[in-house]
């Protein structure tokens, strides 16, 4: 019993780190860059929802649409201030200017929301479904965030594959010269991308919130963090990639937590990246690149 | 490229000039006829809450003071941002101003800082609530009006003992804060002593305060009835709703770092139902100084105050008492007071909010009495 508990603990953990991984590896993947301003975002998103709900009473189902509006918005205007101007130079520099992009954003909230905690009141409530003579209870929040990281990635996965943005997106990711030769704004395909990725961390702000409900202006570095280890572990740049990563961390976290020690669960994590890294260098489903001489 | 020189020259001689200014400044004693008494402490960022309480209490204990005649104060409070350096600057800032007594720093780490600086400039220090041993450790002018943290640790056990609260009790503490890590040894020591039967004994860090399942599934296992936290109330607000999904409802204990529990924004008090924390201070006594200061910070900031600024409120009323007793005169300058003060602290009993009788050991630490309370409709209800 124990052990389900902890895998369902785990899977939810996974979930929502998956959810913001999706955000990191979609971007990295088409823009070749990665966002570390992705988790503060997230933030943003959550703060919006928040306000939204408690503040003006608004229905939670439109306080996520709001969340996510707002993001889009920021997202979109993020890229063209801050990451538009660098596209030719070096990658590190652009790296750095997320890093810097990501403190404004903490600090920004820190000013306007005040650094004080605030309790998020859960989007779908903090019922729990109890099994086995309630030895084992699942919580509903755990049930969404599951099922909101399996059709965001299934919807994500289509929408790369199938539509004329999707195909255009594959193109950037591919070589941005050609696809530009090809006809296709590349800048168009990286705005969209920001779009889709920040709408995403907004969904990701409000599920982590419901589901751990202190939110601060830093609510949103280390679940960043974390899910940027997922995006690697499952191989930076893939979808399905992401996801598996995500929930496979979320897993081993808790169960390293709960099997071996408290204190070592972070080592534990980052232990076994470093193995699988060692094995499979590009992450579980990353692509193999042949260098061209 | 000249012009940029000549500016870079123009700068430096003014601050030059502006250092040569503050050295002057410094000589100045209180001529006003009353003490000047200078505190740092966070009154913006993430432990402002601490820091503005602090200031609050000892705000009202002044203006109380000033209004009976005899003796008067001047309080002036810098804000350092619960940051050691920015700490510092506040501390030059205030000696500057000419403080000839400090209130210390209201958080631990700012208050190690200014501490050391206070020792080597001979001013006498008495902080409200920064419990670190570290603050006091080998400083003959520095001390304390809260418990030290590893009095927290004992006297948790001794009083979860004496009221026969837990039988099997679990511990989840901070693993890389000093402050929860002090108290849960201390308290681990204790219990042993006691035997107190500790099952369960997990831990989180600064990057794992989220996810707090697993710890409490081992409680649970363990059949706890009773865990101990000794951390900050964030997390702990985290515990609470966490345990209750699992339809787990153990008895929680807390220490001072749970007090502001409350006034956490939206914050289902529910939760907190039947929490009980051991702090020095309690808002709802039937005292009637405490129900004067109660009802006097109401009307002026609007809550209802908490530790911090009890502690603040005695800090001002602990030094009015010595001063008296030393018999000193806001002509004499700081280190005059500082031995006259080491003196009075070392050999007075006070009376204060936050508990009878106090003394002061010559190493700083106060000795007094912690006072249980337990949380009962969204409120703080002492327990004896």
């Amino acid at each position: 019993m124990t052990f389900l508990s902890y895998l369902i603990s785990g899977l939810s953990l996974g979930s929502v780190y998956a959810i913001i991984a999706l955000g990191y590896t979609m971007v990295y993947g088409i823009a070749k860059m990665l966002n570390f301003a992705h988790g503060d975002v997230i933030m943003v998103g959550a703060y919006v929802c928040f306000f939204a709900m408690t503040r003006w009473g608004i229905n939670p189902v439109f306080g996520i649409l709001l969340a996510m509006a707002v993001c889009t918005v920021l997202g979109v205007i993020i890229e063209r201030l801050a990451y538009k101007p660098l596209r030719a130079v070096p990658s590190l520099f652009v790296l750095i200017t997320a890093i810097g992009m990501s403190y404004f954003l903490q600090n920004a909230a820190q000013l306007l929301w005040t650094p004080n905690p605030k309790v998020f009141t859960s989007v779908v409530g903090n019922a729990s479904i109890k099994l086995f003579d309630g030895q084992l209870s699942i919580s509903v929040i755990a049930i969404v965030t599951i099922a909101a990281c399996f059709v965001i990635m299934a919807v994500l996965s289509w929408y790369i594959n199938n539509t004329k943005m999707g195909k255009a997106m594959r193109a950037c990711s591919e070589d941005k010269g050609a696809a530009q030769l090809m006809g296709i704004s590349v800048n168009l395909t990286i705005s969209v991308t920001f779009a889709i990725g920040s709408a995403l961390a907004a969904v990701a702000g409000v599920l982590l919130c419901s589901a751990y409900p202190t939110l601060m202006p830093t609510t949103g570095a280390m679940p960043g963090i974390k899910a940027f280890t997922a995006a690697v572990f499952g191989g930076i740049g893939s979808i399905p990639g992401a996801m598996i990563g995500g929930i496979m961390l979320g897993i081993i976290e808790i169960f390293g937590k709960g099997y071996i020690s408290t204190q070592l669960s972070d080592a534990v994590v980052f232990a076994v990246l470093i193995i699988v890294l060692l094995v499979k260098p590009t992450g579980i489903l990353g692509k193999q690149i042949n260098e061209k001489v | 490229m000249k012009l940029k020189r000549i500016i870079c020259i123009a700068i430096s001689l003014v601050l030059v000039a502006a250092l040569a200014a503050g050295c002057s400044a410094n000589e100045k004693k209180g001529e006003s006829g009353a003490f000047k008494i200078g505190g740092t402490g966070p009154l913006t960022g993430v432990a402002a809450i601490y820091g503005t309480a602090a200031m609050n209490g000892a705000q009202i204990a002044v203006d109380e003071i000033n209004a009976m005649g005899g003796i008067k104060f001047e309080l002036k409070y810098e804000d350092d941002e619960h940051d050691a350096e920015k700490a510092v600057n506040a501390y030059n800032t205030l000696k500057d101003w000419g403080m000839q007594i400090f209130l210390g720093s209201v958080t631990s780490t700012p208050a190690v800082a200014t501490s050391a600086e206070a020792f080597n400039d001979r001013i006498f220090s008495l902080t409200p609530s920064a419990s670190s041993t570290d603050v006091t450790k080998g400083k003959d002018n520095m001390f304390q009006m809260c418990f030290a943290d590893p009095n927290q640790g004992t006297a948790s056990a001794q009083y979860i003992a004496d009221k026969n609260l837990g039988t099997k009790i679990a511990v989840i503490y901070k693993n890389d804060d000093p402050y929860s890590k002090g108290i849960y040894n201390t308290f681990a020591e204790k219990a042993a002593e006691l035997n107190l039967e500790i099952v369960s004994t997990t831990t989180f860090t600064d990057d794992s305060q989220t996810d707090f399942n697993v710890q409490l599934l081992d409680a649970k296992d363990k059949g706890a009835d009773l865990i101990f936290l000794p951390m900050y109330y964030t997390p702990a607000s985290l515990i609470f709703q966490q345990a209750k999904a699992m339809g787990y409802a153990p008895k929680y204990f807390g220490v001072d770092g749970m007090d502001g529990i409350l006034t956490l924004e939206n914050f289902d008090t529910s939760l907190a139902e039947g929490v009980i924390l051991l702090t020095p201070f309690n808002a709802d006594s039937n005292d009637e100084r405490t129900v004067n200061f109660v009802n006097k910070y109401k009307e002026l900031f609007d809550e209802i105050p908490n530790q911090f600024a009890a502690d603040g409120y005695d800090c001002i009323y602990a030094l009015k008492a010595a001063l008296e007793a030393a018999e000193c005169k806001p002509s004499m300058t700081a280190s005059e007071l500082c031995e006259k003060l080491i003196g009075a602290f070392t050999t007075m009993k006070f009376d204060g909010l936050t508990g009878d009788s106090m003394t002061w050991a010559a190493n700083g630490e106060v000795s007094k009495s912690p006072k249980g309370m337990v949380i009962q409709n969204g409120a703080y209800v002492g327990l004896d």
